[in-house]
Parts: structure tokens; sequence; C-alpha cells
């Protein structure tokens, strides 16, 4: 039980803030501790969870990406466009086109970074406004609501009511998220590419001089978060029913400090997919419950970043030092 | 100049290098070299920071590509060149000295990592994994937990990790660069029986160091390089250091103790009771005008820890350091700087220098105060205080504005001396001033620091490596487990008195 918590402290951490955040709330509120609430927060953090897993894979490569969020803005576009064009299609062809795009977004990127070395934030910065210009100036800032039936209407894979008369239901985004989550964990812990991503992250010259392929790796974490962008984008525009060009934008800073949240390490080779849908759920679960409790929204930012400066203090490591019985003698044998 | 020792009746070389000759940039780095290992010896492949020793490995592991004519028999094939493929399917690989391993990855991964290698994506298997792991583990006699991540163990153990992770290969052929640069002396030991073990299986190892006292009883030959050409072959049997050395640089050494007696001059440093549970204890003693003073022990040994409290940077918890006389308390390194205390740090190339940065800037980075006029840096007096150190100390360098990179690492060592000789310090402590430097500019250090202690300087010289605060300090103290546990006067012991003191 030791060495689990040991190995994943930040992952254990991330629980005890949860816990003690839900304690507090479920006292403050009536409505937060229902199940109701519980699948409403998974419903609404169905699309963030997905961006999640996917930077995920690109901080563990050691990168970063500022542009994922303008490119799943720029992927629903040219989706709800090719739809119109092709007379509606449906679930499949639309993540197909919404993910193809997002790839092509995220290699776009990858080229940069790998063909001109450029490092990974500035590049982004620079297609985070690439993407949002070119998205801005032909879609003149116009939304689309007339959107395929099929796209807009709610999915509800499981409904129930509960004894406490809250109405607990699933929605499509929960599938396809829980998708990408399994996907992801599967492609970063169990396959060989996704290992080589973690040493590359680690210790990218140790990993080129092993036979590595660098160019490889760049443009596979680019290209996953390609995907993943495309997706959450669509998933996004079926939750929200519109395709708005600036909904997603800023929506890359709050990923960016779930994921970290989460662990994972500007620098590379650390980060879990647990971690990481832990830390997207803390921050939904702060702002829901902070919305319950009719604090004003003006306030939220100001917590939450507070919240996370208090959870990356207590999770970097330093819980070995808090609690002196988890520190045990190792190394110098 | 080469002179080979003959080799009759040998049995027939595993790897042999002939007319290996490689430039970069008309800049001829290896000359008409030719390389012989036999299977299962352990060979000494010597030579300065220059000399050629990695352009030779990097030749043999595939990395680089010898120009035409070279001749690569290995194995009972011939290559004309290598590519990092074939070397390691033939069961050749290398330990580098910042062993290429991956801290947050597993032991297991890092020992089995070539499982994982391949550009077609497959499924992990961490149990095989974990099977090579511990099999190579056992191997080597070492047993780790191997589902840890490799970021909780210390350098000796990952060093155990690296070769664990060179004999997954099927390897015939080992090179380890510079192996023994961070270890303390029974981790050193315990290497050594693992080559030893390594050699008895019938792998062979071959050593590249610029510290080969410790390798030179477990080896069985000696290939000496220097500038890029073969000095010669020569057994390892009957070979000492300073002959090496000679080989090395080409130039002789004499090794006559600097020790003298400073006793009537005035105190600089005074230390006493000073104590840090758990670091240091109860450590007393005096530094002069002058003089030099040797500390001595085994890393870990609370040396480093002491010396940085008397910059400041670690706060005793009990005792009393007075300089000059008057009682000192600093609460920062900017205090001790004040005072006239000078560090120069163990890892010169972390803490010491700021790499990419101009030689000039590094220099004087310490003492900016000096260097303004009106509040504002004054790029004359700058140079002018840069032009006055290079010159007194003897740096070779390009020009001022060129980065500390391109520096050798005696010249990179120099100006880490004169940064801190810019201050104006009365007390100046050396911490390890020559790891990573080789052997003839070590002279050259050793020499400034005499020159130093000549003009009035107080030095204190720290080092694990005995013969230098031997042959360099007035007096020597020995540490071990954060006391001092023996005074020694070079003038009044032999060098095997410490020594066995300290590797008791």
């Amino acid at each position: 039980m030791r060495s689990i918590i040991q190995s994943h402290a930040t992952e254990f951490a991330l629980l005890v803030v949860i816990a003690v955040i839900s304690v507090v709330l479920s006292l403050s509120t009536d409505s937060f501790l229902t199940p109701g609430n519980a699948f409403d927060l998974l419903n609404s953090s169905s699309v963030n969870i997905i961006f999640a897993v996917g930077l995920l894979v690109v901080l563990i490569a050691g990168g970063i990406d500022i542009s994922f969020a303008v490119a799943a803005s720029v992927a629903q576009y040219v989706t709800a466009i090719l739809l119109g064009w092709i007379g509606g299609g449906g679930w499949i062809s639309g993540l197909l086109i919404a993910g193809g795009v997002g790839v092509l977004l995220g290699a776009f990127n990858a080229f940069l970074i790998h063909k001109f070395r450029i490092i990974s934030i500035v590049a982004t910065i620079a297609t985070f406004n690439i993407y949002f210009g070119l998205l801005m100036f032909f879609t003149r800032g116009v939304s689309i609501y007339n959107l395929p039936d099929w796209l807009t209407e709610r999915v509800i894979l499981y409904e129930r009511e509960m004894a406490d008369g809250s109405w607990i239901e699933i929605t499509l985004p929960v599938l396809v998220m829980t998708i990408c989550v399994i996907a992801t964990w599967i492609f970063i812990t169990r396959t060989t590419t996704g290992r080589q991503l973690y040493a590359f992250g680690d210790n990218p010259d140790g990993a080129r001089r092993f036979g590595v392929n660098i160019a490889a790796m760049q443009f596979i974490a680019f290209g996953w978060l390609g995907l993943m962008a495309g997706i959450g984008g669509l998933v996004q525009a079926h939750y929200a029913q519109e395709v708005v060009p600036n909904a997603l934008y800023g929506r890359e800073l709050d990923v960016l400090a779930a994921v970290v949240l989460g662990g994972a390490r500007l620098g590379g080779g650390k980060g879990t997919v647990l971690g990481c849908v832990l830390g997207v759920l803390l921050i939904s679960i702060t702002q829901n419950g902070l919305n319950l409790a009719g604090v004003s929204p003006f306030a939220f930012k100001m917590i939450i970043g507070a919240i996370i400066l208090a959870a990356i203090t207590l999770s970097n490591s330093n819980l070995e030092k808090r609690l002196p019985f988890m520190r045990q003698a190792k190394g110098r044998g | 100049m080469a002179e080979m020792t003959s080799m009759e009746s040998s049995p027939k070389p595993l790897l042999s290098l002939r007319n290996i000759n490689m430039s970069f940039g008309g800049i001829s780095a290896l000359k008409n070299v030719s390389f012989d290992v036999l299977p299962g010896e352990v060979h000494c492949l010597a030579g300065e920071n220059g000399s050629g020793k990695s352009t030779l490995i990097k030749i043999v592991t595939g990395v680089y590509r010898p120009e035409p004519g070279t001749i690569i028999d290995y194995d009972g094939q011939t290559y004309p060149h290598m590519s990092p493929m074939t070397a390691q399917a033939a069961g050749i690989q290398v330990i580098w000295q910042d062993l290429a391993l991956f801290p947050e990855m597993t032991v297991a991964e890092n020992i089995a990592f070539q499982t994982v290698l391949g550009s077609r994506p497959r499924f992990v298997h961490y149990g095989h994994m974990r099977d090579i792991a511990v099999k190579a583990l056992a191997r080597l006699g070492v047993s780790l937990d191997v589902d840890l991540p490799l970021k909780e163990y210390a350098i000796a153990q990952r060093q155990i990790v690296a070769i664990a992770r060179a004999l997954v290969g099927e390897a015939k052929l080992v090179f380890m660069d510079e192996p023994t640069a961070s270890l303390t002396q029974s981790e050193t030991d315990h290497l050594l029986d693992i080559v030893r073990n390594l050699s008895a299986a019938g792998v062979a190892v071959v050593f590249v160091s610029h510290r080969l006292a410790e390798v030179l009883d477990i080896s069985n030959r000696l290939t000496v390089l220097r500038d890029g050409a073969l000095v010669g072959v020569y057994p390892a049997a009957g070979m000492i250091q300073s002959r090496i050395t000679e080989l090395m640089t080409g130039k002789t050494f004499d090794h006559k103790l600097r020790a003298r007696d400073v006793s009537a001059n005035p105190v600089v440093l005074e230390v006493q009771n000073l104590s840090r549970p758990g670091l240091f204890e109860d450590i007393s003693f005096t530094v002069r005008r002058g003089e030099t003073l040797g500390i001595t022990g085994l890393l870990g040994a609370g040396r480093t820890e002491l010396a940085l409290s008397l910059f400041g940077m670690l706060k005793p918890r009990s005792g009393t350091i007075r300089l000059e006389g008057k009682p000192v308390r600093f609460s920062s390194n900017r205090d001790a700087i004040a005072a006239g205390v000078a560090y120069l740090s163990e890892d010169r190339l972390s803490l010491g220098l700021v790499q990419p940065q101009s030689i000039a800037d590094n220099l004087v980075v310490a003492s900016l105060g000096r260097i303004t006029s009106g509040g504002f840096l004054s790029d004359d007096r700058k140079r002018e205080l840069v032009a006055g150190w290079i010159t007194n100390l003897g740096i070779r360098i390009g020009r001022q504005g060129d980065a500390v990179s391109t520096l050798s690492g005696g010249n990179q060592q120099r100006i880490a001396i004169a940064k801190w000789l810019a201050t104006d310090p009365k007390l100046l402590i050396l911490d390890a001033p020559t790891v990573g430097v080789d052997v003839g500019a070590r002279a050259g250090i050793f020499e400034i620091i005499a020159k130093l202690a000549d003009s009035g300087l107080a030095i204190i010289l720290i080092s694990d490596e005995v013969p230098e605060v031997y042959f360099h300090a007035d007096r020597v103290l020995h540490m071990a487990e954060g006391r001092i546990v023996n005074r020694f006067a070079p003038r009044d012991c032999t060098l095997r008195d410490i020594e066995a003191a300290v590797y008791a």
C-alpha cells in the first residue's frame, strides 16, 4: 500500500483534495452531493478531459501546445461545412473529418518544431494565432446554428431517476470521452511507441542514441493531440448545439493547468492518464460547487488559481517530506 | 612515436582496427591509429581530453564513419565502417559517461529498453521486461527493486543499471566511458568486481578514463593515445600511474611535497565546534595566511556541506566561525563574499559557470561592484579586469566574448578560479577542483594554487583523491561521517598512511 501511494503521490494528493473539497461543498450546499449533480459534472467535463489526455501525450514527449483549442474550433467549423456539402453525414463521418483536420493541424505543429527546431511553445503560439486568425477571417466571426440533426440531438445512453428525485443520465460525450481516455492509457502505457514517447521526453539525447526516431515521436505526439482536439471539438459542438468560432478560445490554458495539476511535468517524461483526469475533475468540481454555493462567478478564477497552487505544492514530491512515515531509506546502498 | 610491444603468440583479437583516420573540418582527430581488443580481456584506453579516445569509441560503435582505408575486423568479419544497429547486433555496447538512462522510468524499463525499440508499435510486456531486468542484475550479483523509478537510486546504482542494460544484448565487447568519474572508492571497488566477473565470463571490457590508478590492477593491457596518434600498447602489469601520465602528456611530472610550515603566519579562519546535526559535527580547525589546508574523505563525509556553511549557504546549528579574529555569522553567500570568502563549487559545469555565456561575463559575475562607474557597468573596466586575470593565470582563450563552453576543462576551471580571485578573497575554498580536468591541466591548476598561497591567500582544498591533498596541502584533515577523524601533516607521514585511514 505504501509503495502504491508513493509511486502515485500526485494522484493520491489529488484524491485527498477532491475529497476535502467535496465534503466542504456538501456541507455548504444541498445539491452538490447528489447523483444527478455528479453525472452532470461528468457530462460537462467530457470535452475538457478529451483535450487533456491529448495534451498529456505532448507534455510527456517534452513539448507543449497552445494551439489545440483553436485547432478544435477550426476542426468544428471545417467539419460543419463539409458535412453540409456531403449532405448530412453521421457520427462516423463527422468524427473522421474532425479527427483528420485535427491530426493535420497537429502535424503542422510537429513539422515546424522538428524541421525548423522551433521550441514548441513558440511554434504553437504562432500557430495559435495563425489558426485563430484564419478561422475568424474566413468565417467573419459568424456562428453556425443549422447543424445536422444527428449532431445536435442529445444521445442519452442511460438514464434513471434516483431515490432522491434527481435524474442521472449518461450521454454520448461521456462515452466518447471514456473511449479517448482508455485509448490514450493503452497507447502511452501498453505500447512500445508510448514508452518511446516517455523515454524521449525524459532524456531526448539518450533516446536518440538508442535509435528512437525523433521525428516520428514529434509527429505522433502532436498528431495524437490533434486527433483528440478534433474529436473534442466535434463533441463540444454537439454539447453546445452550435459552432461558435471563438467558443474554445482560452480553453487551452484551463486544460493545461488541469493537466499540470494532474502531475504531468513541463519538460517531459512524466504524467499519467489518471492524474490528468483527476486534475480536470478537481477544477470542474470546484467550479460547480462554487456555482451551487452562490459564489460570484467573478471570484471563480481566483479561487481556482489558489487551488492549483495549493494542489501543486502538495503533490510536487513534498508529500514525502510532509508525511515522514512514508519516507524510506533507499539508494546509496 | 609508436613503440609497439611485441604480441607474440597472443590469441586472435576480437576487435582489430587498422589505419583509422578521421578528421573534422580539416583538423585531424585520429591519425593512422590501430587498436586491438582480445576476447575477454580488460583493456584501458588512456589519453587526455582531445586525444581521440571518444572519437575512437564512436567509430567502433558506428556513430562516426572513419575515412576510407580503415579496416575494422570484428569477430571474424571485416567491416569498412560500423553503424549503430550493426554494432549493437554484433554485441558491441557502450556505457556512456552520462549513462543515457531514463530517470522517470522504472529500473526494469531502463534495463530492458531495447524491447520497446523499433518503429512498428507493439504491446509492451512488462512481465517479460522484469524477467530480463532481474536476470541481468542477478548476473551482476546486484539486487535492486526493478519496479522503482530509476530516479529513486543514487548515481552508483544507476551506473549498475547502465551496465545491466549493456549486458542484455548479449554483449561481447563493452566500452565504459569514464565509469568511475562520479563513484566513491567502495563503489568503484564494487564496479571493478563486476568487471572482473564479466571478463571471467568472456566479455571484453574497454575502460576509457583519465583516472587510471584504480583500473590498472585489473587490466591486462593499456593503449595510450596522444593528440590523435597512437603512443603505444603496453602490458598493464608493472605499469605505474606516473608512467602512464608521462605517456599521455609526453611530459614528466615530479611529485614533490608542497607542504611547508606556516605556523608563524596569522590565522585567517578559525572554526570552533561547528555542528549541523546530520551533516557535520564538532568541527574545529584553523587556516593561516598562505596556508593550504587539505580536507579529504569519502563522498558523503560532510566535506562539501562544511564548505557550504563556511560560505554562508548552509546555516550551522552551533559553533563559531572567526575570520581574522572577528566572529562572523553569514545569512547568505553574499555576506560571505563581502567578508572575503570565495567558494569554487564541486559541480563547476552546473553551479560554477554559466556555460553559454561569455568568458568575460563569467569571470566578472561575482565582482560586478568593482567594474561599475556611476552605477553602470563599465565595459572598459571589465575588459581590463578580465585581461588581467587571463594573463595572471595563464588561461588560453580565443576572445573574451567567446562562450565558456568553448574552453577545455582545465581552462574552464581556471576561469572559475579567476572569477573568485576577482572578488579579492582572504579565504579560497576549492571543492574538488580537478574533477573532469586532464592530468596535464591538473598540474597547471596546482601551480596556480601554490602561487596563490605564496601570495598570502588562505586556501582550503577539498578532494577525495588523497594524493592531491597529500602533495599539495600543508596540513590534511580526514573527515568521515561528518566528523574530523584524523589530522595529518604530509611532512611527517606517508601517502600510504592517509590512504589507509581514508579507505579503511
